[in-house]
C-alpha cells in the first residue's frame, strides 16, 4: 500500500519512523539554519577588526555594514577586519539549547530574590494546579448537570458563553485588585481562562452520550437522579477524561498571561528576566522544558486513562503499548511450565 | 392535548373481526382461550403527532388495540408506518397526542420497569459486565446487593451466556448482545417485554437461531410481548396476532390471527397456513404495483455492451 493513501493509516512499520520524523524534521530545520553559514546568517561576528577602530572582537553586525567596512578598508589600503556569519542572537544553535536544558538549572539567580529555574517551574505548575482544579471542581459538576437538563443548560449556558468571550487577561487588574499581588490572582486568571469552556465542553461531551442508552435505562426503571449518576455519567466519563486532558493544554496557555499579572512569578518571569539579560538559549530552554511538562503530563493522563477506562477500547495509546510490552509476562521465557491460555 | 378533528369518535369498536384465514380446530380453539386471558395491554384511540424535518407528522391514528396476556403480538408494515413509535408510546418514551395506553388498566405516563423493551441498537452499557448490566434493572428497585447478583446470574444461564457473566459487552458478538439485552429486560420483571426491531441487525443464521431462543423463553416466563419487525416470515413465525399497520398516517389495518399451529418451528415455513398467511400479508403490505409508482417501473437504461456479449 502507497505510503500516501486519502484516509488510510500507514503501515504499521512506518509509524515509528513517522513519529521519529515530526519530531527530527523541525529539528533538521533548526541545525541546518543555525549550522550551515549560507543559510540565512544574516549577521557576522567580528573576530579580528583589522584596522577599524570602532570595531571589537566579538560585536555582532549586519552583513551588509560589514561588507561595507571591508570595501572601506580595502579601498582605503588598510586591513580589512574579518569575522564569522552569524545567526541573530535570537536563534541560539540546538547545542546550544540543549547545553542550556542543563546549564539553566545550575546558574545560580543574578539578582537577589530572582529564582532559580526550578523554583520558577515549580510555581508555574503550583499556579496552574490551583487554578485547574479549582475550575475542574465547579465546571465538571456544573456541565455536567447543563449536560443532562436541558432546562439548565437553557439558563445557564447563554450566560456562561458571553462570559467566554472576554478575554481572561482583561480581568488582571480586577484581579489583583481583589487577591492582591501574589499567587492568588494568577490562579484566578487561570480559573476564569478555563472554567468557562469547561462548563460548555463538559456539557457539549455529557449531551453527546447515547439517548437510546438513557432510554434503555428509562425502560429499566431509572429515574432523574439514577439516569445521571448510574448512566450518563459513567458513559461519558472517558470523553470527560479527554476533555480534561485537553484543557490543561488550554490552562497552560493563560499561565503566561496570567503570571504576569500583579508580581511577575514563575516561568514567565524567568523567561523574561533571561530574555533581558539576552540568555536566548535559556529562554528556549524555558520554553521547551513547558513542552516536555506537557506532553508529559498528557501521557500520563491518557495512560491512566486508557487503563480506567478499557472499555471503551480507544486507539491504544503508545506509551502503554510500550510499557505493556515491557513489562508483560513472558511466560515462554520465565514460567516455561505454564499453560498459556 | 391535541384532539384531532377527524378521528371517528365512535365508541370503541371490538377489537378483531372474524379472521381473514381458515383456522384448523385445534388453532381456534386456542385463540378462543387466549381471548379468555385477561387483557394487558391497551391502546384506546391511541394518536401520536410529532414535528420532524418534514412537518408535522401523524406517526399513529386512533389506534385501537387489545392484547391479551401472555401473547405475543408482532407489529409489521411499510417504513414509514409508526410501528417503532407504537413501541416508544407504550414504553413510556414518546407522549401521546390523544388516546391514551393502559397497562393492567393504568394508563401509562412515562417510562416504567413494568415495560421492558429491547432496541434494535444493543444499548447494553459498556462499561459494566454483563452481570452488572442485568441487574440494572434490579438495582433500580433497590435490590440487596447478593440477591440481585444471583438473580442476575441466572438470567444469564437462561439465555445461555451464563459463562459470559464477568465478561464486557464489547467482547461479545451481536446475537450474544441481544440475548444479554432480552436478559436484562426480564430481570426487571416487566409484564410487557417490547422489542423494536431486535434481530434486524443479525446475521440470517443468528437471527433463526435467536428467534428459537425468543419463543423458547416466552414459553417459560410470565411475558406478554410486541416485537416490531418489516420481516414477514419473522412475524407469522413469531406471532399469535399480526398487527398489521399502513403508512401516512399509521392506522390499523388489519388484527390478523396466525394460523400456523403451536408449537412452531423453522420446519413450518412450507406449511398451507404459513404460506396462506404469507400471501395474505403480501396482498396487505405490498398491493399490487402500479406502473406510475417509482419503485417499480422498468429502469430507461440503454444497452452499453458488445452485442453478442450476453450474460444470461
Amino acid at each position: 500500500m502507497p505510503l500516501l493513501s486519502v484516509r488510510r493509516e500507514p503501515p504499521a512499520r512506518y509509524r515509528w519512523l513517522l513519529w521519529v520524523l515530526a519530531f527530527s524534521l523541525p529539528l533538521a530545520v533548526w541545525s541546518a539554519v543555525s549550522y550551515v553559514p549560507w543559510l540565512w546568517h544574516p549577521q557576522v561576528v567580528v573576530t579580528d577588526p583589522g584596522s577599524v577602530s570602532w570595531i571589537q572582537p566579538g560585536l555582532r553586525l549586519e552583513r551588509a555594514d560589514f561588507t561595507k567596512e571591508v570595501a572601506t578598508a580595502k579601498s582605503s589600503g588598510l586591513t580589512p577586519p574579518s569575522g564569522n556569519p552569524a545567526n541573530p542572537l535570537y536563534l541560539p544553535a540546538p547545542h546550544e539549547v540543549g547545553r542550556a536544558l542543563y546549564t539553566a538549572f545550575t546558574t545560580p539567580p543574578r539578582l537577589r530574590g530572582d529564582k532559580w529555574l526550578h523554583e520558577s517551574i515549580v510555581i508555574s505548575i503550583k499556579t496552574i494546579f490551583y487554578g485547574f482544579i479549582l475550575s475542574s471542581i465547579f465546571a465538571i459538576p456544573l456541565g455536567i448537570a447543563c449536560g443532562s437538563f436541558p432546562a439548565l443548560s437553557r439558563m445557564t449556558e447563554p450566560f456562561v458563553d458571553f462570559v467566554r468571550y472576554m478575554p481572561a487577561p482583561a480581568f488582571g487588574a480586577l484581579m489583583v485588585a481583589i487577591f492582591g499581588i501574589h499567587l492568588e490572582p494568577k490562579v484566578a486568571i487561570v480559573f476564569l481562562g478555563t472554567f468557562f469552556t469547561q462548563v460548555l465542553i463538559t456539557a457539549g461531551t455529557v449531551r453527546r452520550v447515547d439517548p437510546a442508552l438513557v432510554e434503555a435505562a428509562q425502560t429499566l426503571g431509572a429515574k432523574r437522579a439514577h439516569l445521571v449518576r448510574r448512566v450518563i455519567l459513567p458513559a461519558s466519563l472517558p470523553d470527560l477524561y479527554n476533555d480534561t486532558r485537553i484543557l490543561i493544554g488550554c490552562a497552560w496557555t493563560y499561565l503566561v498571561v496570567a503570571e504576569v499579572v500583579g508580581v511577575s512569578s514563575g516561568i514567565t518571569f524567568f523567561i523574561n528576566q533571561q530574555a533581558k539579560y539576552r540568555n536566548f538559549d535559556n529562554v528556549y530552554a524555558a520554553i521547551l522544558i513547558i513542552g516536555f511538562i506537557g506532553l508529559v503530563t498528557d501521557q500520563l493522563l491518557s495512560f491512566i486513562g486508557a487503563r480506567l477506562f478499557g472499555w471503551k477500547l480507544t486507539r491504544r495509546s503508545r506509551t502503554r503499548t510500550f510499557l505493556g510490552w515491557l513489562f508483560s509476562p513472558r511466560d515462554v521465557l520465565y514460567f516455561p511450565g505454564k499453560p498459556t491460555t | 392535548m391535541v384532539k384531532n378533528s377527524d378521528t371517528p369518535s365512535a365508541p370503541t369498536p371490538p377489537p378483531v373481526a372474524a379472521s381473514p384465514l381458515p383456522q384448523s380446530p385445534a388453532v381456534a380453539a386456542r385463540f378462543a382461550a387466549l381471548h379468555a386471558r385477561p387483557v394487558i395491554l391497551e391502546a384506546e384511540h391511541l394518536t401520536c403527532e410529532f414535528d420532524s424535518e418534514r412537518g408535522r407528522v401523524t406517526a399513529l391514528r386512533d389506534i385501537n388495540v387489545r392484547i391479551h396476556r401472555r401473547e405475543i403480538v408482532c407489529v409489521i408494515g411499510p417504513s414509514g408506518c409508526g410501528k417503532s413509535t407504537f413501541a416508544r408510546v407504550i414504553a413510556g418514551l414518546q407522549p401521546v397526542s390523544a388516546g391514551q395506553i393502559l397497562v393492567d388498566g393504568q394508563p401509562v405516563t412515562a417510562p416504567g420497569p413494568d415495560r421492558g423493551m429491547v432496541f434494535q441498537g444493543y444499548t447494553l452499557f459498556p462499561w459494566l459486565t454483563l452481570a452488572q448490566n442485568v441487574r440494572f434493572g434490579l438495582d433500580m428497585q433497590g435490590r440487596a446487593e447478593n440477591t440481585a447478583d444471583a438473580e442476575a446470574r441466572q438470567w444469564l444461564d437462561l439465555v445461555g451466556l451464563g459463562k459470559f457473566a464477568d465478561s464486557f459487552p464489547h467482547q461479545l458478538s451481536g446475537g450474544m448482545k441481544q440475548r444479554v439485552a432480552i436478559a436484562r429486560a426480564l430481570a426487571a420483571g416487566p409484564k410487557i417485554l417490547l422489542m423494536d426491531e431486535p434481530f434486524g441487525a443479525l446475521d440470517p443464521n443468528t437471527r433463526a437461531q435467536m428467534q428459537t431462543h425468543l419463543m423458547e423463553i416466552w414459553r417459560n416466563v410470565d411475558i406478554t410481548i410486541v416485537f416490531i419487525t418489516h420481516d414477514m416470515d419473522e412475524a407469522i413465525l413469531l406471532a399469535d396476532r399480526i398487527l398489521v399497520l399502513k403508512a401516512h398516517p399509521g392506522e390499523v389495518l388489519e388484527f390478523l390471527e396466525v394460523p400456523v399451529p403451536r408449537p412452531r418451528s423453522l420446519a413450518q415455513f412450507n406449511t398451507p397456513e404459513f404460506q396462506a398467511t404469507r400471501r395474505h400479508l403480501d396482498a396487505l403490505i405490498h398491493p399490487a404495483p402500479s406502473a406510475h409508482d417509482p419503485d417499480h417501473a422498468p429502469l430507461p437504461i440503454i444497452r452499453l455492451t458488445q452485442s453478442g456479449d450476453d450474460v444470461e
